[in-house]
């Protein structure tokens, strides 16, 4: 029986390499890319991290493709679904660097997705350019792994990113000292929290209420009417895109009306402002971008006519910018050589939607972290290296 | 006060997610791990009919429910009854109708993905504070707890009350014995699917005006009306409404005085404990 | 009783034979075959074991994610401080007690409340284990770093594969299977012969939730980054069920042959199918209940009693197999 395994599994092995086999036949550049169509995981990838990819396949084949060394590459995109799962997108990594052989890979996404296939995909040489992830301890996983990329920033920029907002908004006489907070028992979270608590203590702020919840929890009245009763100044919510949305709809309803209202992802896509309409006006979240900067205008028109759907204003342009990286590093390093790029990835500046990049250590030192709700658009009011943040105000009362 | 209107409040919406898989489990014998896809996907023809044509969800359940109703019928007449012929007793019955319907289960996700796409959908509908006791509730919570509270006494009165009814808790308790009586078992446990099925879709649309839902999330729908259900005692829909109060009364409880990152694991432990001292339900009699 | 029958040194050959076909892998692909083959390997090891305990007593158990999770996090917590064959006895022992209290609170339960029960039980660990280290280790994920290959996780899974079986063999032949399987046929009886049936479904069960949890720590070093949501995925209960339940679990090489066209036909879809694996997955799933409604041993079984029954008409006795099938 266990004889059967392995013919089964050679005869398996053998069908999927014959399959892979047809695409290699006129020359293209192969792309491989795992992340999630399946799954809880699902619902962010199909609003920041597919509509992108599927732009940038779009916008590289259009012009004709990239130019590796003297020839024109069109992309052969192979993707697959990792279930959301880490298990999955192992072997799927697996799968595209050794059954397809595909040139380079796509970061996949969220943060624990990367950090898992991070060993495997360095072993394989391909470069990571993580858009949809970051964490605490990056300078130590980067000297491990040479090979991967961050653009997100690290957790603490971003979760602190809201501490300097509030210091902005304190210092003008036009916020309290006390700070409500929440998050989401999740990895991401986590990561948020961590650096976060120590900053508004050392900005001086009055943590008057703290909690945290389970990851898929919509049902949030008691963390909005346990932070009401601590009569804050601020809420600030680490949280994911359904809470998000659930602690917004609590908040108004219950009237938690606080000089400053934050919530984390899902604060910046534009689904929210649509649910909530006049109402976001004021809100902070995480993320945001300058609206008046031209380039990210035009990103913004092609993302909604290629893909049909709305840029968010934070992960979207980031994801897109990855790929741009990737593809001008292909171009400036001539080849498809996997360590080539990498370097050319390390030491050049590239043009992107999100503006001039260059990667210090593999990091990135332009990051928006915090944006306003001002006319419907999500107006970047903090962050790194940034052009165009404007002042943060004080929010309305809901209505 | 307010955690108990609240968790009140709560406990409506578990009702709602639970009291179609009482049916489905309890009479119909059959363990259906879709009932959350069936949810998921009223709660997407309710955003359609509201975005699309404007329909107010309340009006929507008029049509979403003899909907929901026709097609349990036929999942249940093709899909599920070669099942219940085939199988021998009541364990083979359990283990087939799970693989079935978590096959069922991926259908359908699979199909609505393809048809909406994995993102977020939220619309709004009655988001307005309405005060109870001078506190602010939202007010799409409280019409869904009142329809949960129609529709569960709904169902009690037909249970309890009607020839029909009589027959479907007649085939829950022994569907043997229940033929013996000239009912017809398989016409009768059909029936109840489908209504489970439709009482199922009406939780659905109701919760589509607070939740933020996509194709994928069935599978929590799923998990907590299976908790709830067995907590009520199979089959019991007294006690399906009261585990689900409890549920919603402790969660908020926990949420409030201890930390809302243990409600879910106060959920399962309460569960854990029912099933230990109490395994045939909260109302359930001893030796069922 | 120690001494083998024929047909039972024959098995041991041919298994001892595949075993060192199968340690061979490695050596011909250190790729996407390897990587499924550990894949593979694990579910092998994590059905067979499941069945232990759920074959004879017919409880189905969801708790599989519960001690998988123990041992990926035994491995995670305490990878800096132990060396990693202490962690896997540490895996197997935190499991094992796992199953132990699991086992002796729920000897009352039966059927489904015993299905709901361990899915619950898996749910309130993973819920815990979030929560604690939201609460107190303030972050979500533990690095796992090691040196080891997924050439090395193949075969330390392989080396715990063939032991599952090995115990699994020693089991059936021993007083406790022959125990156990009266149990799974009637309780009742089985208390009234004498049989300590509470100590018997224990034992089997720690057994069977060590085994599991050693498969958890095994693979641990596979993900680097640890986190509840994902050594703790309900989803791994839910597949080791089911593809127990297809191989069928009345045998002990049941489960095999469940897992292996699982998870290759499941690899072809996600292969194949990437924009709709969910629709081709449940027509799969529908398929299979719907054509193989006893499992694939159930096939195999079948095939083989009509081939006998063929040689054996013209002499008019019934295979010896046909008749212990009818009785059971």
């Amino acid at each position: 029986m266990l004889r059967r395994t392995f013919n089964a599994l050679a005869i398996s092995a053998a069908l999927l390499t014959v399959g892979a086999g047809f695409a290699a036949a006129n020359e293209t550049l192969k792309i491989g890319v795992s992340a999630s169509k399946t799954g809880p995981l699902t619902a962010g990838a199909t609003a920041v991290y597919w509509p992108n990819v599927k732009l940038w396949v779009h916008d590289v084949n259009q012009k004709g493709g990239i130019k590796v060394g003297d020839k024109l590459l069109k992309i052969d995109l192979v993707e697959y679904d990792d279930k959301s799962g880490p298990e999955e997108a192992v072997k799927n990594i697996q799968r595209l660097a050794t059954v397809d052989k595909v040139d380079f890979i796509v970061a996949p996404y969220t943060t624990g997705i990367n950090l898992a296939t991070a060993p495997l995909i360095s072993r394989y040489g391909y470069p990571q350019l993580v858009a949809t992830g970051n964490a605490n301890e990056l300078e130590a996983f980067v000297k491990r792994w040479p090979n991967s990329f961050w653009l997100l920033g690290k957790a603490s920029d971003l979760s602190t990113g809201i501490v300097a907002t509030l210091k902005t908004l304190r210092d003008k006489g036009q916020i309290g000292n006390k700070v409500a907070l929440a998050h989401v028992a999740e990895a991401f979270g986590l990561e948020m929290i961590q650096s976060a608590k120590p900053a508004f203590k050392e900005a001086g702020f009055d943590i008057v209420y703290e909690t945290s919840y389970p990851l898929g929890t919509q049902d949030l009245a008691p963390v909005i009417s346990g932070a009401k009763a601590a009569k804050p100044d601020a809420f600030v919510a680490y949280s994911y895109p359904p809470d998000s949305f659930a602690l917004t709809e609590q908040a108004r309803i219950q009237g938690l009306n606080v000089d400053a209202f934050y919530v984390g992802v899902g604060g910046a896509l534009s689904g929210y402002s649509q649910r909530f309409g006049k109402q976001v006006e004021g809100v902070l979240a995480m993320g945001g971008i300058n609206p008046g900067d031209e380039v990210y205008k035009a990103y913004r028109e092609r993302h909604k006519q290629v893909t049909g759907q709305d840029a968010d204003y934070w992960a979207s342009p980031v994801v897109y910018s990855s790929l741009q990286i990737l593809e001008q590093a292909i171009v400036k390093a001539g080849s498809t050589d996997r360590a080539a790029v990498v370097k050319a990835i390390s030491t050049g500046t590239f043009e992107t939607v999100i503006g001039k990049v260059s990667l210090q250590n593999n990091l990135i030192g332009r990051v928006w972290t915090v944006g306003q709700w001002n006319n419907g658009v999500l107006q970047g009011v903090n962050g790194l290296g940034v052009d165009g943040a404007k002042a943060p105000v004080k929010k309305p009362a809901w209505n | 006060m307010q955690i108990i209107v609240t968790g009140t409040l709560l406990g409506g919406t578990y009702a709602l997610i639970a009291l179609g898989l009482t049916l489905q489990y309890g009479a119909a014998r059959i363990m259906n791990l879709a009932n959350g896809e069936t949810l998921v996907a009223a709660c997407f023809v309710s955003f359609w009919l509201f975005t699309a044509t404007g329909v107010n969800p309340l009006l929507g359940m008029v049509v979403i429910a003899p909907m929901a109703l026709v097609i349990n019928w036929l999942i249940y007449a093709w899909l599920l009854r070669p099942l219940v012929r085939r199988a021998k007793n009541r364990g083979m019955l359990e283990v087939d109708s799970i693989l079935a319907t978590f096959g069922l289960l991926f259908l359908l996700q699979g199909l609505m993905l393809l048809g909406f796409g994995g993102a977020y959908f939220s619309y709004r509908f009655l988001a307005e504070p309405f005060l109870i006791l001078g506190e602010p509730y939202g007010l799409n919570r409280v019409v869904a707890f009142v329809a949960a509270v129609i529709v569960a006494s709904l169902l009690y009165l037909f249970l309890y009350h009607t020839r029909q009814g009589t027959a479907v808790r007649a085939v829950a308790v022994d569907p043997a014995s229940a033929r013996l009586v000239a009912i017809d078992v398989a016409r009768t446990a059909a029936f109840a699917f489908a209504l489970g099925g439709a009482l199922t879709a009406c939780g659905g649309t109701l919760l589509s005006t607070f939740y933020t839902f996509n194709a994928s999330m069935g599978v929590i729908f799923t998990m907590k009306a299976l908790i709830i259900v067995i907590m009520g005692g199979v089959g019991d829909v007294r006690g399906a409404t009261l585990a689900a109060l409890i549920l919603g009364v402790t969660e908020t409880a926990v949420a409030s005085l201890i930390d809302p990152g243990l409600t879910l694991a106060a959920n399962y432990a309460l569960f854990v404990l029912v099933l230990l001292f109490r395994p045939q339900g909260i109302l359930g009699r001893a030796s069922a | 009783m120690m001494s083998l029958r024929r047909d039972e040194l024959a098995v041991a050959g041919s298994g001892i034979a595949a075993v060192g076909l199968l340690s061979l892998l490695p050596l011909f692909s250190d790729g996407f075959a390897l990587s499924f083959g550990v894949n593979l390997m694990l579910y092998v090891a994590m059905c067979t074991a499941w069945a232990l305990f759920s074959g004879p007593t017919r409880l189905v158990s969801l708790a599989s994610a519960a001690f998988f999770g123990v041992g990926t996090y035994s491995v995670a917590l305490g990878l800096d401080s132990l060396p990693f064959p202490v962690l896997i006895a540490i895996a197997a022992l935190s499991s094992a007690a796992l199953a132990g209290l699991v086992g002796a609170a729920t000897l009352r339960l039966s059927g489904v409340y015993f299905v709901i029960f361990t899915l619950g039980l898996a749910e309130l660990i993973r819920q815990v284990v979030a929560w604690s280290q939201s609460r107190f280790a303030h972050k979500m994920g533990l690095y796992v770093f090691t040196d080891f290959t997924e050439r090395d996780l193949y075969w330390m899974l392989l080396a715990l594969t063939t032991l599952v079986f090995g115990v699994g063999w020693l089991i059936n032949r021993s007083r406790l299977g022959f125990a156990l399987r009266i149990i799974g046929d009637d309780e009742t009886v089985a208390r009234h012969v004498g049989i300590a049936t509470a100590r018997a479904k224990i034992v089997l069960f720690m057994t069977s939730g060590a085994f599991i949890g050693v498969a958890g720590a095994i693979v641990a070093p596979r993900y680097a980054y640890i986190e509840p949501q994902a050594a703790f995925n309900p989803m791994i209960s839910f597949l080791v069920v089911i593809m127990a339940l297809l191989g069928g679990t009345r045998r002990l090489w049941g489960p095999l042959v469940g897992v292996i066209p699982f998870t290759i036909v499941m690899e072809f879809i996600t292969a194949r199918f990437p924009n709709h694996s969910s629709v081709v997955i449940g027509i799969t799933f529908l398929a299979i209940v719907y054509l193989l409604p006893d499992g694939i041993t159930g096939l195999i079984e079948g095939m083989r009693d009509r081939i006998r029954r063929r040689t054996a008409a013209g002499t008019g006795i019934e295979a010896p197999d046909a008749i212990e099938e009818k009785a059971a």
